[in-house]
């Protein structure tokens, strides 16, 4: 909550007006029935009709005030939520993007996603009718109850009893509610997961014939949720009958009550019709405030995972020269006996089953990684699944820091470089990188300094150029979502042509080529040489055919360096290097 | 709370769906017929119950000392009683309606997910998962919720109008007239203020999709972003979406915001008449004070309804649309079913033979033109060629995810078309490149196939495999949960997995789509003496793209635009310098 208040603060003068004026309209809208009463004990039986007129000219005049002052506080709530949200929305998504790799890994990209729409939803709303039910439903109760002591305290008192036990009742139900709920919202998750997983695997399931299997196996998911939702659903629809029950059974005591005091003369018919009347108020009070106790409660939740990624420290800062590592040797890019751990090993609740796995997985460190890259020359890395290779490239562009060791760029300690100058010095294929749901044109110039020349040469080299002609519209032709109205090889060969385009001082394909055609890729690398030979290149791979003409190999191995030499060094003496050629290249050679 | 303005759109055969739906109610008619029942009588009680104080209150207005206290009591006894009744009875239609309606969700989800089950592979291939799990997570949702308090509120809402008109007549039609003002006033305000809002609450929700699509996308690919420096540019891009959503937002619920104070000055105008109205008859000795209470009562209850049954109209309608996208999927055409005298395929040889073969996924675009094939029992098939060549399309037809259009593709001389699919797939095993894990256990993953399979099976395939050093390090092992969308597993270790499943599914006949891809060469050279086990004297299909790994086959297809551009064996190809010559020279380039 502290953490809304500094995007409320600001706007506190207008709140406090808009919930000054929501304050009046409800005050006066519970005057309502009070002259009604009022006109009917009072001004009625005098039997004239010009005070009868001014009576109820005045209820007149009161509703259409109380209309005006409504709607001017709704509005009033509605601008303020869409002002706060709009800055907390921009806050968090700027602290999204900027996230260092771990904590992305911490916070995990789904989670990331639902703070954005979920919770940012949830907060907005509590914004807006903090400042409207949140005044109104406490005025109602309040303000009900208040009025019908002024009419008939000894009535009153009956209210006065059953207002907290109601509240005490209605918020008990609801408490109880919401983890059931939650249980419910479980289920659905695993029908869903049920139905994604049958749906992404339909071939495997069609193969293997176990469609009966899958049905049942659906079934079970199903039959838990519908009982679990029946559960939820029949305990969350108490409430209402339940206090109604309560309320009238108040109205009934009124009027037992009221006929006496009317006997013994101390109240008169029309204060119980009033009394009716605020009755329903005060049970509106009374849901409302059950309202607002939920939504606060949902807000204040979603609020605090909110805080927690906009509050998140940069935990890469940018080190002054003087701090940072003296340079260690010559050479365009070092890395100087580098080692480092994944530290992202901390875990949110609800991603148990992952921590347990991954508690395994994440291993996947380097260990006194040392080697020096000259400016235009090229290395390549090969090793297996979860060897380390990606994290070289992770710690070379700054996205996490090493444990111990240094890494530099151009005779700088990376952590020395401002960010984004540093980055900008690269071009890069990830594994599994994005295609972005725009045209051509934009996923490869991506904002950069690009001419159609350089667009189109980049396109060529990338291999590209060929099946981008083929649509009529060529580089404007867009890309669906996550590209998916292109192939693998498709993928591959537009990711490439973005990391060539602005001529990068280094340019890092990443398994970038597995989607690829030995002949593609084999082009490929002919175009790269031809027109960026000057370019620093690093090529992670899987295939040798790949990395077997760069100036020097790394054979990683479980985050060591077990082989390292030109492509005929490493044959000679690393075994390792040499089996995985053999097995890629045959017996024939 | 969710709110359902997101799908507006109107059914398209309204009557159609509302038919489907109420047979789909058809087995509880019973209990809806029971629900109608109680909602009457609840009605009627409710109803009863401001006569029934209006009556007593009547009796206390006698005046000080005059009041006859047993009449009182005994209208207050039967207040009492007609709530208590009410309430018990709104509880037990709430319960029954809520398990009607849920149960009604459950047996519509199982409709779907076992039509699903169902349907031909190509309906999976055209229709995004995302959208089919929407039919199940969200339509179904919409019917649910709609059935289990829409059916109630209209019941109620009718029974409640009606009978309070007939009660405001009944007390006084003079002041009844004064409804006949505002009613039309508040049905004509909600009419025009819902062709008001509707259109920008459906900008709204649009411009939230926007949004989350937006955010989605940009976080997914974070990475890439930081690595181009390109956050800038992409917070720019965001504070545009941002803006619009807000805007939209701001636009429809400003306006949204008017609706309720306005209701209800409408209604407190008509409380104003009614008063001034009930004063005059008053006066004139038409009306007592008692009959004014009452009917101020029963006029409350008869605005309420009138505005909610607006909503419910509109609620219905998204409901229907729901439906009827439900029932359209329901409608989707099957998968053949097995021909009347369909074989079970039994003691397979394994002799395949595709014999002048042509297809195309859409009618009038042939992806095979002409091709034919003949694989003897236990031979090595592999098939290459570039990307997009049509290599996956063969499986689809060997495995009879599609039927061919022309031609003919048989197993031991049989058409596969006269064989039943089950025993069909049962005959072969399939290893593909899109590796597929459920939620389950490791155990349960690679037993998936062969549902007796025992834990010695079981632990000697992922031997084979050699994944069973890496699930024994896991925390639980053999019973270690893993997931699909977890990200717990790396895509090479889930390739072995699947690889298990294969080992372990004894099957005359293998396919292997691109099955070591993601495996790193070391341990794929590791599994390939278990690789070779398993292909022992089974007729297999290889597609590869590391040549290295088919060089053994017994024939090579080199499949080019559809068509066999070449076949045979490694070392005839080579001889031949075509195609495959080139492709093989390309990885040593």
């Amino acid at each position: 909550m502290k953490f809304l208040w500094e995007y409320l603060k600001k706007y506190v003068r207008f709140i406090a007006g808009g919930m000054s004026i929501k304050l009046l309209g409800t005050t006066l809208e519970l005057l309502i029935p009070y002259v009604m009463e009022h006109l009917i004990d009072r001004v009625v039986p005098l039997g004239e009709l010009p005070p009868v007129l001014l009576w109820g000219g005045a209820m007149l005049l009161l509703a259409v005030c109380v209309r005006f002052l409504n709607v001017t506080a709704n509005r009033m709530a509605v601008r303020t939520a869409k002002r706060s949200i709009l800055e907390i929305r921009r806050d968090l998504f700027h602290a999204a993007l900027n996230l260092s790799g771990g904590q992305m890994d911490r916070i995990g990209l789904p989670s990331l996603i639902s703070r954005m729409t979920a919770d940012t939803y949830n907060v907005q709303s509590f914004i807006q009718s903090m400042q409207t039910m949140g005044i109104r439903a406490p005025i109602m109760l309040v303000g009900g109850i208040a009025i019908t002591l002024t009419m008939d305290a000894g009535l009153a008192a009956i209210l006065c009893v059953m207002a907290p036990i109601m509240i005490v009742l209605v918020v008990f139900v609801s408490t109880r509610g919401i983890p059931l709920y939650e249980k419910v919202q479980q289920g659905m998750d695993g029908i869903v997961r049920v139905m994604r997983e049958n749906i992404t695997g339909i071939r495997v399931v069609k193969a293997l014939s176990k469609e009966d299997y899958e049905m049942e196996r659906f079934s079970r998911a199903n039959e838990e949720t519908a009982r679990r939702d029946i559960k939820a659903s029949i305990i969350m629809a108490l409430p209402g009958p339940i206090v109604t029950l309560f309320l009238n059974t108040g109205l009934t005591l009124v009027v037992l009550i009221g006929a006496r005091r009317v006997n013994a003369g101390v109240t008169e018919p029309g204060v119980i019709l009033a009394f009716l009347t605020y009755f329903n108020m005060i049970l509106m009070g009374v849901m409302g405030l059950n309202r607002v106790f939920m939504m606060l409660s949902k807000a204040n939740a979603s609020a605090g995972r909110i805080a927690e990624v906009v509050r998140l420290p940069d935990d890469l800062p940018r080190l002054a020269e003087e701090t940072a590592a003296p340079r260690a040797r010559e050479g365009y890019i070092v890395f100087d006996h580098v080692t480092f751990t994944y530290g992202g090993t901390i875990h949110r609740e609800g991603e148990v089953d992952q921590a347990r796995f991954a508690g395994a997985q994440r291993e996947d460190c380097l260990k006194d990684i040392d080697f020096t890259i000259r400016k235009g020359g090229s290395l390549g890395i090969i090793g297996a699944t979860g060897s380390g290779k990606t994290s070289i490239i992770n710690l070379l562009m700054r996205f996490y820091d090493p444990g111990a060791g240094h890494v530099y760029v151009d005779g700088r300690d990376v952590r020395a470089w401002d960010r984004d100058e540093l980055r900008r010095s690269f071009g890069v294929v990830f594994q599994n990188d994005a295609i972005f749901a725009d045209t051509i044109r934009e996923n490869v110039v991506f904002g950069r300094d690009v001419d159609d020349k350089g667009l189109e040469q980049a396109l060529e080299d990338a291999m590209a150029a060929g099946f981008v002609r083929q649509y009529d519209d060529g580089t404007e032709h867009r890309a669906a979502i996550h590209g998916g109205n292109f192939s693998g090889g498709q993928k591959q060969r537009l990711l490439i042509a973005r990391a060539l385009a602005a001529k990068p001082d280094i340019l890092i394909l990443d398994d970038a080529s597995s989607a690829l055609d030995y002949r593609t890729d084999a082009q490929l690398r002919h175009a790269i040489a031809a027109h960026h030979g000057d370019a620093t290149q690093i090529v992670i791979a899987q295939r040798v055919s790949s990395i077997m003409g760069l100036d020097q190999i790394l054979v990683l191995d479980e985050g060591r360096i077990i082989g390292r030499g030109t492509h005929a060094q490493l044959l000679e003496t690393c075994p390792t290097y040499r089996e995985i050629h053999r097995t890629q290249m045959g017996e024939v050679m | 709370m969710a709110r359902r303005d997101s799908i507006m759109s109107k059914p398209k055969d309204t009557r159609g769906a509302l038919r489907r739906l109420l047979r789909e109610l058809g087995q509880f008619r019973l209990l809806i017929a029971l629900v109608a029942a109680m909602c009457l009588c609840s009605n009627v009680l409710a109803l009863l119950g401001p006569s029934l104080a209006g009556q007593a209150i009547q009796e206390a207005a006698a005046g000080p000392g005059q009041v006859n206290f047993e009449r009182v009591t005994a209208y207050a006894l039967r207040m009492l009683l007609t709530y208590l009744g009410s309430s018990l009875l709104t509880i037990l239609i709430h319960m029954t309606m809520v398990n009607v309606s849920k149960r009604v969700a459950r047996r519509m989800r199982q409709q779907v997910f076992d039509k699903l089950m169902r349907l031909p592979v190509g309906y999976f291939d055209r229709h995004q998962a995302g959208d089919i799990i929407s039919r199940v997570s969200y339509d179904i949702d919409v019917i649910s919720t709609c059935m289990a308090t829409d059916v109630v509120s209209i019941l109620t809402s009718t029974v409640t109008v009606a009978g309070s008109l007939v009660m405001m007549l009944s007390i006084s039609p003079p002041l009844s007239a004064v409804a006949l003002v505002t009613v039309p006033l508040s049905i004509g305000y909600t009419a025009h203020m819902r062709k008001q809002t509707q259109p920008r609450f459906v900008k709204r929700s649009r411009s939230y999709g926007a949004m989350n699509g937006f955010v989605e996308e940009m976080l997914s690919g974070q990475k890439t972003i930081l690595a181009y420096a390109h956050e800038e540019a992409v917070d720019e891009r965001f504070a545009g979406v941002n803006q619009d959503a807000a805007q939209a937002y701001y636009d429809a619920d400003s306006l949204g915001v008017t609706i309720g104070p306005t209701m209800g000055f409408i209604n407190n105008i008509g409380l104003s008449l009614i008063a001034l109205l009930g004063s005059i008859l008053y006066m004139n000795g038409l009306i007592n004070i008692g009959a004014i209470s009452s009917f101020v009562l029963y006029s409350r209850r008869f605005s309420g309804p009138i505005n909610e049954i607006a909503n419910i109209i509109n609620e219905l309608f998204s409901a229907l649309a729901a439906a009827e996208r439900v029932f359209g999927l329901l409608d989707e055409e099957e998968e053949l079913t097995d021909r009347e005298k369909a074989q079970t395929l039994a003691d397979v040889r394994g002799d395949v033979a595709l014999d002048h073969v042509a297809f195309g996924y859409e009618p009038g675009r042939r992806i095979i033109h002409d091709l034919s094939l003949k694989a003897d029992a236990g031979r090595l098939i592999a098939i290459v060629g570039p990307t997009g060549a049509g290599k996956t399309t063969i499986i689809n037809l060997l495995m009879r995810f599609y039927d061919v259009d022309e031609g003919a593709v048989t197993v031991d001389g049989h058409d596969v078309r006269d064989l039943t699919r089950r025993s069909l797939r049962g005959a072969y095993a399939m290893v593909l490149q899109d590796t597929w894990v459920f939620r389950g256990t490791i155990f349960e993953n690679i037993a998936y196939g062969k549902e007796d399979a025992t834990m010695e099976e079981v632990v000697a395939a992922a031997k084979a495999a050699h994944i069973h050093p890496f699930i024994m390090r896991l925390p639980e092992g053999y019973q270690t949960v893993i997931s699909e969308d977890g990200g717990n597993i790396s895509k090479g270790q889930k390739q072995l997995l699947t690889i298990a499943r294969a080992m372990l599914y004894r099957s005359p006949m293998l396919i292997l789509d691109e099955a070591t891809s993601n495996v790193d060469t070391g341990t794929e050279r590791a599994i390939q003496k278990a690789m070779r086990e398993l292909m022992w004297g089974k007729t297999c299909f290889v597609i590869a793209h590391r040549l290295s790994t088919i060089q053994n086959a017994d024939r090579i297809l080199v499949v080019s635009d559809g068509d066999v551009a070449e076949q045979g064996t490694h070392a005839e190809l080579m001889a031949k310098k075509g195609m495959y010559y080139r492709l093989y020279q390309a990885q040593f380039e």
